[in-house]
């Protein structure tokens, strides 16, 4: 039986307060009439048009979107290889030097997987821009799917897949009939958080990307040297409520989901 | 001749010289690492049998049920079913199915959709699958539930589901691990007889992986006891149960009482022992009699044990002893007696009278006595 | 047949890519580290060809050296840089821990109800962008800033604090950046709790605090770890929250390594930069995915 005592309920709100408040006040001053972001002078939308008007942040949104999009999908399929590879195989020549390269770049500073990254294109005369940021987030957003795969993979029961096996399904298949359908979720969450990260990371990107590949990290930090400005404000509330709004949406297709499970 | 246990058998092809086993393991040997779970065993299983490998945990039956699926592959020694081989072949190409004990329903299928599984991998047409699924969810009595899924359906249905699922495709052996572990006292007693059934209906082989001695002895026609990956005895219910060979098998299943003392004498058909009680007169079991002065167990059930008051008369044996704990369960009475050795005795009493007068009590002096022929003498 | 086919691509084909896209870069950095700057695209030498015999691959083999790392060695710049990393690093795990502990108890101690909704709200700061969140603290700790202006208006101060472009903001914009990914792994971990080992510590005589520090403290330890080593080791190689929230004075590996690639574009002290780095971090790296790979197997 858990109860909450009041320290808890405090520190719970605390916590949370820190976390969001900040951004409360973005949103607050991307309507900002007057081009401080600190004095609030009245509502207005017209950070929201200029915004609208400014070709080269429209083009690097694009940018972002595709990478994030493609990056987001191609390691979600090696991140799930990587992690099925190291549940089910529990021996194999290099598994060491294998699970440590899945697991270092979880922890590895950007500006060194950025640097080294930039340094093998150089060196295989890899021309930089769209393909070599792209290649980049495939490869450390792997490691995090391969994490959040795995950690499903173990907790599943392989008397399932066995089970498929036992009535006629030959290995692949009963993996493909019964184990993956049943981790889905968690491939899913996997892809959701590699998209995440690539539409989010600004290191990475600077060190391997090239001209005309300007993601919108890449903007937002080179105007925020230039200084503070509402409509960067406004570039950032759009991008919150996009994810907002589908971490709601997923939240409300769990919770049906869950209540017509138990209803019937 | 007198035979054991209270029920004629009409089934029992072990005992034909011309019946040719369907399952046969032999000299099949199975190690983990160091480990070895399974040691040189060899056994025969009759076509139509129901067949348990009763054991405690870790003595190698799921194992060896493992191997039979295809999940495991024998480190020594060849499986062979109906005749044919079973090396390398892998478990989704053997003509058999097993009935997992965690049931291992498939969560985003249907229970139709399940059922169904295993005869759209062989290719069966949609019309002939649709009339088969229909067929066994009748069989287990679920056809309302065709379109639920696992999680809305409770464990005696999953149960259910599960059986159903393998025998759909009517395989000629079944193989069933724990299959009544997760179901309370009630259900599994109707499950057993719904088991033996279905078996005699479909005309099947199953094959039962089970640590509860009273699920064995139920539905099976004969019981394998396991020890620490061999087999220690085979036999039919009764003969695992009045004909141990050991005192590890005997002590497996039910209660039993061991008596230890040194052989005495012994003709073709007894053997009497000298212990801590005096002398005792048992069954011999086998042909060989024992030598004089070896070590040897006299055992006996508790059901098997005559109490009186006073010294009986005209037995072949008698102890003398305290009460020392009574037990009182409705149908019968377990009585602890204290023997003047210093051993402690099971006696059972099956309470025929509704009313009885001047009952037993505590620390009371009671004989028990029993014949020649009720308990018998070990050498391991 | 096939299936040993299949088996082995599965292994072989993630493990490529690691190889070529995050085990052989590094190779190359330590190259790099050991050549010497040059003007030129690219700006290093020696350069080796497919043309080159093994002469002249053996001559340029000789020319790198370990000057770079000499240079670092020498100058207090790169020393203090890391050592400064270090403490930053050092100091704010530990605060993220004081905000971030309570946080995850809370939400561990929650009724079964409220529970998923709070960790979609503490996994929703996640979701959004992380450059975005720290920009935002800009505006927070500036001088005119709405922190100051609060702070002046309850009268709390009578001069606004100077708090943006020191490294105050840099402790907090760690803090806060870093904040989920020390309260997911203690949060998951006290959340498997049984909250009967509590019970029977205090029916054995533990006062609350005493059952908290014995039995709840001491299984959060895994979990508490795990968080620390995710804020620290990434923390130590941070540039965007020093860039954004420090100042000139606030010296971090991270920063330094940036300045020495993109505006002195000398690639081969980067390089030496980097690889010292992760020589610091080796220790907690590889901690790390024991911790990760102990924790897997103990669910399996």
């Amino acid at each position: 039986m858990r109860r909450w005592s009041w320290f808890n309920i405090t520190s719970v709100m605390v916590g949370f307060t820190f976390l969001y408040l900040p951004i409360v006040l973005l949103v607050i001053f991307s309507f900002n009439e007057s081009r401080l972001v600190t004095v609030w002078a009245g509502f207005s939308t017209k950070w929201y048009g200029e915004l609208f008007q400014n070709q080269s942040i429209l083009d690097a949104a694009w940018v972002t979107i595709r990478v994030a999009l493609i990056s987001a999908s191609v390691a979600t399929v090696l991140g799930t290889l990587a992690a099925v590879a190291l549940v089910r195989f529990p021996r194999f020549n290099g598994r060491t030097i294998f699970t440590g390269m899945v697991y270092a770049p979880l922890v590895m500073p950007e500006v060194i997987t950025g640097l080294s990254l930039l340094l093998l294109f150089v060196a295989i005369n890899f021309a930089r821009g769209f393909w070599t940021v792209t290649l980049a987030h495939i490869t450390f957003s792997l490691c995090f799917v391969a994490v959040v795969v795995q950690s499903r993979l173990v907790s599943f029961d392989k008397s399932l897949e066995e089970a498929a096996q036992d009535l006629g399904c030959p290995p692949f298949q009963a993996f493909m009939k019964v184990t993956l359908p049943v981790i889905f979720p968690a491939v899913i969450s996997g892809w959701m958080l590699a998209f995440t990260l690539s539409l989010d990371d600004l290191v990475i990107a600077s060190f391997t990307s090239g001209p005309g590949a300007t993601t919108l990290p890449m903007k937002i930090y080179s105007q925020v040297r230039l200084g503070v400005t509402p409509e960067i404000n406004a570039v950032c509330t759009i991008l919150i409520a996009i994810v907002t709004t589908g971490v709601l949406i997923a939240t409300i297709l769990n919770k049906r989901r869950a209540m017509q499970k138990s209803r019937s | 001749m007198p035979s054991l246990g209270s029920i004629r058998l009409s089934f029992a092809p072990w005992n034909d010289p011309a019946a040719k086993p369907y399952i046969s393991f032999k000299n099949v040997s199975k190690r983990f690492g160091d480990f070895t779970a399974v040691d040189n065993l060899s056994l025969d299983v009759y076509e139509r049998e129901f067949f348990s490998l009763l054991g405690p945990s870790g003595c190698g039956k799921t194992t060896l049920l493992r191997m039979l699926a295809g999940f495991e592959e024998p480190t020594e020694g060849e499986i062979f079913l109906d005749g044919q081989s079973l090396k390398g072949v892998p478990p989704h190409k053997r003509p058999v199915n097993m009935m997992f004990q965690s049931y291992a329903l498939f969560p985003h299928m249907s229970v139709a959709d399940n059922i169904a599984f295993g005869l759209k991998q062989d290719g069966m047409e949609k019309s002939a699958r649709d009339e088969r699924v229909a067929q066994m969810l009748k069989l287990v009595k679920l056809e309302e539930f065709a379109k639920r899924k696992p999680d809305q359906l409770s464990g005696g249905q999953r149960q259910r589901v599960a059986l159903a699922r393998a025998v759909a495709k009517r395989p000629k052996l079944l193989l069933l691990d724990e299959p009544l572990g997760a179901l309370d006292k009630k259900l599994r007693e109707e499950t057993q007889f719904e088991l033996m059934d279905l078996q005699q209906q479909l005309g099947l082989t199953f094959m039962i992986v089970t640590h509860d001695q009273e699920e064995a002895m139920t539905m099976s026609d004969r019981i394998a006891v396991m020890d620490k990956g061999i087999i220690a005895q085979i036999g039919t219910p009764a003969e695992i149960y009045e004909a141990p060979n050991s005192r590890y098998v005997a002590d497996f299943i039910g209660s039993v009482n061991i008596l230890e003392g040194k052989v005495v004498s012994a003709d073709d058909a007894h053997v009497t022992i000298n212990g801590g009680d005096g002398q005792i007169v048992g069954a011999l079991r086998g042909s060989k009699a024992p030598a004089e002065g070896e070590t040897a167990w006299f055992a006996i059930r508790p059901e098997k044990m005559s109490v009186s008051r006073s010294k009986p008369e005209n037995v072949d044996n008698a102890v003398e002893g305290e009460v020392w704990d009574i037990a009182y369960l409705g149908d019968m009475t377990i009585i602890n007696v204290k023997l003047d050795s210093g051993n402690v005795v099971q006696a059972s009493m099956i309470n025929r009278s509704r009313l009885v007068e001047d009952p037993i009590g505590y620390e009371e002096r009671i004989w028990l006595s029993f014949t020649a022929d009720s308990g018998l003498v070990l050498e391991r | 047949m096939l299936r040993a086919i299949t088996n082995r691509l599965v292994i072989i084909i993630p493990y490529l890519w690691l190889l070529f896209f995050f085990l052989l870069p590094f190779l190359i950095v330590l190259r790099i580290a050991l050549s010497d700057l040059e003007y030129g695209a690219p700006p290093y030498t020696p350069q080796f060809s497919l043309a080159d015999g093994w002469n002249t691959i053996w001559e340029k083999l000789g020319q790198l050296d370990f000057e770079n790392f000499g240079f670092l060695a020498g100058d207090s710049l790169y020393i203090n840089s890391y050592l400064s990393s270090l403490q930053i690093a050092f100091f704010s795990t530990i605060l993220t821990l004081l905000v971030g502990f309570p946080l995850a108890y809370g939400m561990a101690r929650a009724p079964d109800g409220i529970r998923p909704t709070l960790l979609m709200l503490v996994i929703l700061p996640f979701w959004t962008s992380f450059l975005i969140r720290v920009y935002a603290w800009i505006g927070i700790l500036k001088q005119e800033g709405l922190l100051n202006q609060l702070l002046l208006w309850l009268g709390v101060i009578d001069t606004p604090l100077e708090i943006l472009s020191t490294n105050k903001a840099v402790y907090i914009g760690i803090v806060y950046s870093y904040l989920p990914f020390m309260v997911l792994p203690i949060y998951s971990t006290l959340e498997k709790m049984d909250e009967s080992l509590v019970e029977a510590a205090r029916d054995l005589g533990c006062t609350r605090i005493g059952a908290f520090w014995k039995v709840t403290a001491r299984l959060a330890v895994p979990g508490i770890l795990a968080g620390c080593l995710l804020v620290f080791i990434p923390a130590v190689g941070e540039f965007v929250i020093p860039d954004l929230l420090g100042g000139s004075s606030t010296l971090m590996i991270g920063k330094t390594l940036w300045i020495e690639f993109f505006n002195n574009s000398d690639w081969t002290v980067a390089s030496a930069i980097a690889i010292v780095l992760l020589i610091v971090l080796v220790v907690p790296i590889v901690w790390f995915q024991n911790a990760q790979a102990r924790a897997t197997e103990a669910n399996r």
